[in-house]
């Protein structure tokens, strides 16, 4: 059994007695311990940020040509805080309670309760940093509602809060790049870690314009490269995130956690072909006003608008009545899949369901003739003062469907599929943030602690900054303060110079396959297989014959992918390349992890454990424990447990009906 | 909705490093989906390069939705293409005709160094930040959130200054090569928030001072920025900057 950590003490206290109690650095010694943070979104950037400000010497790096592009930038909806604003009864406990059920109650309790308690904080030091957040005309903070919750706890700017979040922790980046406390590598990207005696003291990465690979050591090396949703090739990620460094720490021995703990979120735009590089999401709260159908008809042909109301079925109204188009992501996803599957399906391709208007355009537009006191009004007045109320509300996102689909979402119903989003999975870390290799931590959505088997929304940028900002500062300075006395170790000491040796080697091997096939050709065919068999729905015969295909596909990669240019120059095909190598490996990780856990729980659905009306069926007899992964070589892992002891929360089936 | 496909011709900016002299290359790209973004079409001419045994072409590019600010190019002409208020990734090939030839080239930007065929050095926008473009306000000070209540309208004037992605657009589409409308919009951003008042006078002076330094021209106000912003960041932004360094200038000690 894994040794979590947990502060002993009630769960109130424990971060309380941790903070009271942890070790500390001096000032005078904080200015000699070098820290290694590599990525800069939300967690990396703020983790940077405010260990810069403490004194030490922070070295953080990004693929990216600056910090500010991190895909953190691109969340939309808001950032979930215990603040109880609205008077609607929110608390430290609710947002606690809320976040664990909404996991499917595969998360671990002490973490996600020090998660709620540090989320207020988050909110205050944005607001001093100048984050723009949504504001009443009284001049006070806006908040708004979100999925699985029943009170209004999300802050946010417009449908951009993860880009006025993540500029606010990019400023205060620079200001201490300014102040000489952060050294910013940008365009490169982390390709080993170095460990000495067991511990991590550094990393290679490779300065992407030139080609070199460089040395750097560290007391502490923090990973904070976000999460490996790429792995299906489609989803709603950056073309550049990826899984490498984590996965680099996970061949080092740290332990993978809960990786076939994918998110498939239910609203983005559907794929349009075989072209289609990305996938684009439509934030949640479109989901407060538009309602979501497909025809009751097979082989229907009329449009939608001519399809009477008699005909149409508005299916999570009609299977879940409580709660509606609000349930949760992971049981959206499910509905509007298993509609398409039985034939039900709209588009050329057949794999979309409608997101309708209509009804929201007509009762706003009625709320607005009230409201202005007007007489004989026409039903195409009606009709408009109501697309008029819903372009204030949504207009941004209406705009980009318009503009990707070339269809006007206020005249017809928009095409929406579930698409990848977020993983919850990653490297397994304690209370801590540690991972099972001393020195080597991670932080956001790089470690698997807070979300269990399905993430809330708005609670992403909540976890990415409560890491950076208020718990590594304090959890690696208790154990940075027994090595004050460990000098800075030189970059020739040859464990550095066999790591950079094993790094080349690699990138040298890749080069000279010199096949036929292109890395994107491969990338596209792990995706299919990983969606298919480790998707939205899984079941033990194609979770099999997944492991076998991907086993197959990398034979064929490292002897038939081709990588043009030269190894020394800005080469993005090889950084690619890099990268699709470790996603295929993780690929047959998560096949591995999803056999494993003979249960559905969140976005993890088996077809063989269901209930008779097709929820998911968890089994927290057998499966109430985090699945960490240790690497032992090629195709080979060894699981180790951690179970989860809910002393608070008494663990209960989700019921949205 | 019908869709249809084109055949085209696309010439594009091809330079090995910064250093390298560059060129215009024509390739024929066929069977283009209309439904395609116009990243899109480069990756499947950049996949055709490769199969070919040639080499794709650089350009920067990674949330295709229009946010991170990465992606650049100048299409025909207009930074990020014909569209208003639009980034290159979230350019459709429904704006281009069949037949038509596209030209392609980098940023044109004596501040953005070209670093491989289309991909260009932005970081001077990074140091034009670090000469200010914050608030000193370190991690665990902050007061409670609603502590300082803010008129809706300076903090929506705000946030539309911060809506900026950082792009560079501004600059390319500058026949000055200036960078004031994205100065300016930070300056604005902070500048009207009271959490940005006590630094109001040192961020403007030396925010300007280092983009002077980075080689940026001078505003003519023209409002090229303006028109190929994709954010649409209004130009009175550049009115507030020069009434802020103006400001400062007279009474800084």
């Amino acid at each position: 059994m894994l040794d979590s950590k947990i502060p002993s003490g009630k769960l109130d206290d424990k971060w309380v007695d941790y903070k009271g109690h942890c070790k500390l650095v001096n000032p005078a010694n904080k200015r000699k311990m070098e820290i290694i943070i590599v990525g800069t979104g939300l967690a990396g950037a703020s983790a940077a940020a405010a260990m810069g400000e403490l004194g030490y010497k922070v070295k953080a790096f990004c693929f990216q040509d600056s910090p500010r592009r991190a895909h953190s930038i691109a969340a939309q909806g808001g950032i979930n805080a215990a603040k109880n604003y609205q008077n609607d009864g929110d608390s430290v406990f609710r947002l606690f309670y809320d976040t664990i059920k909404g996991g499917d109650y595969r998360a671990r309790e002490a973490n996600v309760h020090r998660l709620a308690e540090v989320s207020a904080n988050i909110i205050d030091q944005c607001v001093a940093q100048g984050v723009p957040f949504a504001r009443e005309y009284g001049g006070l903070l806006s908040n708004r509602s979100f999925g699985g919750t029943q009170v209004q706890r999300t802050f946010y700017a417009a449908g951009q809060t993860g880009q006025q979040l993540l500029i606010g922790a990019y400023q205060a980046l620079e200001r201490q790049v300014a102040l000489g406390n952060v050294t910013m590598h940008t365009r490169h990207e982390m390709l080993d870690i170095v460990k000495i005696d067991g511990k991590a003291s550094g990393i290679i990465a490779r300065n992407l314009i030139t080609g070199e690979l460089e040395k750097h050591f560290g007391h502490a090396v923090l990973i904070c490269s976000g999460g490996y949703g790429n792995v299906y090739y489609l989803s709603t990620n950056a073309m550049g995130s990826n899984v490498t460094a984590a996965w680099k720490a996970h061949k080092q021995g740290a332990y993978f956690a809960n990786p076939c703990f994918t998110q498939i979120h239910p609203t983005c735009i559907p794929v349009s072909g075989d072209h289609q590089s990305k996938l684009t999401l439509m934030s949640e709260s479109l989901r407060n006003d538009g309602r979501i159908w497909v025809p009751k008809n097979l082989g229907e042909t009329r449009k939608a608008n001519e399809i009477p109301e008699e005909d149409r079925d508005y299916f999570l109204e009609r299977r879940y009545p409580a709660f509606g188009n609000l349930v949760p992501r992971d049981v959206a996803s499910r509905a509007a899949k298993e509609r398409c599957d039985a034939g039900h399906g709209v588009g050329t391709s057949k794999q979309a369901v409608y997101l309708d208007y209509a009804a929201a355009i007509q009762r706003y537009g009625k709320i607005e003739v009230s409201k202005q006191g007007l007489t004989n009004v026409s039903d195409d007045e009606i009709t408009a003062l109501g697309k008029e109320v819903v372009k204030e509300k949504y207009g941004n996102l209406f705009n980009m469907y318009a503009k990707i689909t070339g269809e006007n979402p206020y005249e017809v119903p928009m095409r929406i599929y579930p698409a990848v989003h977020y993983t919850m999975g990653g490297l397994w870390v304690d209370y801590e943030l540690q991972t099972t290799v001393p020195g080597l931590y991670a932080l956001g959505e790089a470690n698997f602690s807070d979300h269990g088997a399905n993430r809330l929304g708005a609670s992403a940028l909540m976890q990415g900054l409560a890491d950076g900002y208020f718990v590594a500062p304090y959890t690696v300075g208790n154990n940075l303060a027994d090595a004050i006395y460990n000098a800075a170790i030189p970059t020739t000491h040859p464990a550095f110079e066999e790591a950079a040796k094993k790094v080349a080697d690699r990138i040298a091997s890749l080069k000279n396959i010199n096949g036929k096939q292109s890395v994107e050709s491969f990338h596209k065919r792990l995706g299919k297989i990983i969606w298919n068999e480790c998707g939205m729905s899984r079941s033990e015969a194609g979770l099999k014959k997944a492991i076998a295909d991907v086993q197959a596909l990398k034979k064929e990669f490292w002897s038939d992918v081709r990588i043009p240019g030269e190894i020394n120059e800005y080469n993005p095909e090889l950084d690619k390349a890099n990268r699709v190598a470790d996603f295929i490996e993780l690929g047959e990780l998560m096949c591995v992890d999803a056999l494993n856990r003979n249960e559905s729980c969140g976005g993890h659905f088996r077809e063989e454990y269901q209930t008779p009306d097709g929820e998911a069926l968890r089994d927290d007899e057998n499966f109430m424990y985090v699945a960490a992964w240790e690497n032992k070589g090629e195709h080979d892992w060894t699981l180790h447990k951690e179970e989860l002891k809910y002393e608070v929360i008494k663990p209960s089936q989700r019921n949205y009906k | 909705m019908s869709h249809t496909t084109m055949n085209l011709k696309v010439k594009v900016w091809r330079q090995r490093n910064a250093t390298a002299a560059g060129g215009f290359v024509t390739y024929d790209v066929a069977g283009i989906s209309d439904e395609m973004s116009f990243l899109e079409m480069l990756d499947v001419l950049n996949e055709r390069l490769i199969t070919e045994g040639g080499e794709p072409i650089a350009f920067d590019h990674d949330c295709r939705e229009g946010i991170c600010g990465m992606c650049s190019l100048y299409i025909n002409g207009k930074p990020h293409g014909p569209w208003q208020a639009n980034t290159t990734c979230q350019l459709h090939m429904r704006a281009f005709k069949d037949g038509e030839t596209i030209v392609i080239e980098p940023w044109r930007a004596n501040s953005f160094p070209i670093v491989k065929d289309l991909t260009v050095d932005r970081s001077a926008f990074d140091r034009i930040i670090q000469a200010g473009g914050y608030i000193s306000v370190n991690t665990g000070n902050a007061v409670d959130g609603n502590s300082l209540p803010i008129e809706k309208a300076k903090a929506d004037d705000a946030f539309a200054a911060a809506m900026c992605i950082g792009c560079g657009a501004c600059v390319a589409a500058c026949k000055n090569s200036s960078a004031m409308l994205f100065l300016s919009a930070k300056v604005s951003h902070l500048s009207l928030l009271p959490q940005g008042a006590p630094e109001r006078k040192t961020r403007v002076l030396s925010m300007v001072a280092q983009m002077d330094k980075e080689g940026f021209g001078s505003c003519t106000n023209t409002g090229a920025c303006e028109a190929t912003c994709p954010k649409e960041i209004s130009i009175a932004n550049i009115a507030r900057l020069n009434k802020e360094y103006l400001g400062a200038s007279l009474t800084a000690e």
